[in-house]
């Protein structure tokens, strides 16, 4: 037991470390010296207004993390979470803006608003594979673009706020009531002093609270039970009586609900109105991080916060005549190395059990019986 | 589809359009300039279809061919630049393959879900090409940068001779069917701007393009490779035990793939921009998927679906007016479907597509300009739709998106 948690430990790491290679040797080629250049993202990395930054982009990361991870727990692909948030997010922030109540009330209404226009939106990609046996990966890539669509026509024909004079498009600002306060007082707490303008989004919070729900959710629950048992064997579940469609719709609605959250700690926490330099690839993004904590909670967390560090970091690399791209090459690679590892972990796991299961054999004279 | 079939779908099409035409004063939907506009956008959009092609055909799921597609419109810039087009041309097919050998190599040798390894490579390609510019056009005097290529000369173009004017041996030789398209009268001039579309302006790799179509067919269809290829994407283990080398046909398909897709990336390149810019592709690649889907995982589909959404895009681009009437064009096809429905006695069928009609027609009635954003969704929505409706009539390949490995077949 102890050795398989090494060794799902191990593929990350070796992922992490072949990319970081592969980087240090593109570095090379291009007379760059890499030692140098991880010295300086990390030296960079450790001021307070990096950490602030770190964290706040791993918030949305995260959440996008567990939204594909829901699907992935049943064998379902979640590609649309990138869909899924935008136009959650246009929706949630146009509506927001309309009225302004007590302020805990009216932040959970925008949450609301966003985790359901997120749940039916990815629902139609639920019913399409349940009803018209549509696969979700295909259904769910074209949804993207269409959302897309959406998203730009709806804030420039409907939600777009028209000042004279500016020319940004832009949905009206939300007011105070519906902005969740920042939580640099968790910061103070470690020592950190954060920068006067920067802050660290309160929605860190609730980012947690919802690593806490899906843990809960898909390991604590009858219906997380039903739903992995699902993702192992399909048809084994049917036998027990888990009814496969209902539980492709419900996964696919839960999965589009945490989609929807994605952009709100941005939203809530900094923009305060949707805007064309809203953050995107938050979702395909996500989909690495899922990969790489491996669907789990804690991993998912730590995965996050590793992305979150080399965007960040990223920055510094520019300052310094080092093409920050260097480090989209590194996510990209991590997404493959990763599973390869994986792959090859489980294939050693596989052939130690049977070796294992041989050597017990031999051990144990086969009964005559079990011979004819 | 035989040949009756067509000519009659064809001229059935054309009534229609022609009628649409006269009705509401549009005259765009058959100008040469729009069928011309038209080839040109659906070129890009076919090779990537046909790129997916080869791969799905082989089992391999290829959702990385945006990021293919990326590369090679990189790749074709960086050696237009350097050498002139034709390498460039070279370069982008090599680039857009090495997209496929990564792909191949993770799905097929390494077993990588197919999903996973095409998200890879799309972050990987759009990641790889940003840094390659940064330093290939590092120097701010090659009038690149870390977004765009220098401008790169571009392929050249002709018209073929006595159908659209071209010269021959230095001689202007008359322009048929532009003539014909210059007489204004109904029916015969909307045939000529068409068929000028088809004839005049032609780069070659829009010749090229074309050609790959029936070349396809015949190399999966007509050949025993093409068998050992369609055989391992429909059941790979019956393919194993009758001596089909599996993984290496699965590599042909991917790479193939690959490369079918950097000669889309070339076309944006060459033909159409003259210059490599960044996000270039805007989602052709998997546009180009949902073409193949569209299409029915066959060549002659693939066609169709992209001349549609080559076709949709052109008239965005000359004429947004004529996009509203492209949706009578809709609904009085869908009608004539629910008619013909009627008379082969399937009544529910009829309900469906005359209400589909009846939706396209209010629209068109009361919408005074279609949003460009709608015509940008087009082919994702049709393909949804294609998928939800008509699924019945789609076949993919058996073991399409199948993790397979050697030696495990019983």
């Amino acid at each position: 037991m102890r050795s398989r948690l090494l060794l799902s430990l191990l593929a990350p790491l070796v992922a992490i470390a072949f990319a970081l290679g592969l980087a240090a040797v593109v570095l090379l080629a291009v007379d760059v010296d890499p030692v140098e250049a991880v010295g300086s993202m990390l030296d960079f990395a450790a001021q307070p207004a990096s950490v602030v930054s770190i964290l706040n982009r791993a918030i949305p990361l995260y959440i996008s993390a567990i939204a594909v991870a829901v699907g992935f727990k049943m064998n379902l692909f979640n590609i649309g979470v990138e869909g899924q948030y935008l136009l959650a997010a246009v929706i949630a922030a146009w509506v927001g803006a309309q009225f302004s109540i007590w302020a805990p009330l009216h932040v959970l209404a925008i949450l609301l608003v966003a985790a359901a226009i997120g749940a039916g939106y990815s629902g139609i990609a639920g019913v399409l594979r349940v009803r018209r046996g549509v696969s979700e990966v295909i259904s769910t890539i074209m949804l993207n673009f269409i959302a897309v669509g959406l998203t730009a026509w709806l804030l420039s024909e409907h939600f777009r706020e028209r000042i004279p004079g500016d020319l940004n498009i832009k949905t009206p600002e939300i007011p105070a009531t519906g902005w969740i306060p920042n939580a640099n007082w968790l910061l103070e707490i470690f020592g950190l002093r954060p920068p006067n303008n920067s802050e660290l989004q309160g929605f860190i919070f609730g980012a947690a609270l919802l690593g806490v729900i899906y843990y809960l959710l898909v390991w604590r629950t009858r219906f997380g039970y039903e739903l992995r048992a699902s993702g192992i064997s399909a048809s084994a579940a049917r036998v027990a009586g888990v009814e496969s469609g209902r539980m492709i719709v419900r996964a696919m609605l839960i999965s589009g609900a945490f989609a929807g959250l994605v952009g709100m700690s941005p939203l809530l926490g900094f923009f305060h109105q949707y805007t064309g330099t809203f953050p995107v690839q938050l979702g395909f993004n996500g989909i690495a991080v899922a990969l790489l904590g491996r669907n789990h909670p804690v991993g998912m967390a730590l995965g996050a916060v590793l992305f979150g560090f080399l965007e960040r970091s990223s920055q510094i690399l520019d300052l310094e005549g080092i093409p920050k791209e260097i480090v989209t090459i590194i996510t990209g690679v991590i997404v493959l190395a990763v599973v390869v590892a994986y792959e090859v972990v489980s294939r050693v796991v596989q052939r130690r059990t049977i070796q294992a299961a041989a050597r017990a054999a031999e051990a144990r004279p086969v009964p005559q019986e079990a011979a004819v | 589809m035989n040949l009756r079939k067509a000519a009659l779908y064809g001229g059935a099409g054309l009534a229609v359009v022609v009628l649409v035409e006269q009705a509401t004063g549009v005259g765009e939907l058959t100008s040469s300039g729009t069928v011309g506009a038209s080839l040109r956008l659906a070129i890009p959009i076919l090779m990537a279809a046909l790129g997916g092609l080869y791969s799905e055909r082989a089992g391999v799921v290829n959702i990385g061919l945006e990021g293919m597609m990326i590369m090679g419109t990189w790749f074709a810039a960086w050696g237009a630049w350097l050498y002139g087009p034709w390498w460039g041309v070279v370069l982008g097919v090599l680039g857009g393959a090495a997209g496929g050998l990564l792909h191949a190599l993770a799905t097929v040798t390494f077993n990588v879900d197919h999903i996973i390894s095409g998200v890879a490579i799309n972050i990987l390609a759009a990641g790889g090409m940003r840094f390659l510019s940064v330093i290939a056009y590092a120097d701010p005097a090659t009038g690149g940068g870390a977004t765009q290529s220098p401008r790169v000369p571009g392929l050249p173009t002709v018209d073929l001779p006595f159908l659209a004017g071209g010269s021959l041996f230095g001689w202007d030789t008359p322009d048929l069917f532009g003539g014909l398209e210059r007489l204004g009268w109904p029916v015969v001039s909307d045939l000529g701007g068409i068929l000028r579309g088809l004839t005049g302006g032609l780069s070659w790799l829009t010749v090229i393009g074309l050609a790959l179509v029936p070349l396809t067919w015949f190399a999966l269809w007509r050949t025993p490779w093409g068998l050992r290829l369609r055989s391992v994407g429909e059941n790979p283990w019956a393919a194993e035990s009758l001596g089909v080398a599996v993984y290496t046909m699965k590599y042909w398909g991917v790479v193939i793939s690959g490369a079918l897709a950097g000669l889309g990336g070339a076309f944006l390149v060459l033909v159409q921009a003259n210059i490599y810019r960044e996000s270039q592709t805007a989602g052709r690649g998997f546009i180009g998927l949902a073409t193949m889907i569209f299409g029915n995982w066959r060549p002659s589909g693939a066609l169709g679906g992209a001349v549609l959404f080559g076709f949709a895009d052109a008239l965005r681009l000359r004429d947004p007016a004529a996009v509203r009437a492209l949706l009578a064009v809709v609904a009085v096809g869908l009608a004539a479907l629910a008619v013909r429905a009627v008379l082969k006695g399937d009544p529910r069928r009829a309900a469906t597509v005359g209400g589909a009609a009846a939706v396209f027609g209010l629209v068109f009635y009361s919408v005074e300009e279609v949003a460009s954003e709608f015509i940008f969704m087009t082919p994702y929505v049709v393909t949804l739709l294609v998928l939800a409706f008509a699924s019945q009539r789609l076949r993919m390949p058996a073991a399409d998106g199948v993790r397979y490995r050697k030696g495990e077949a019983t």
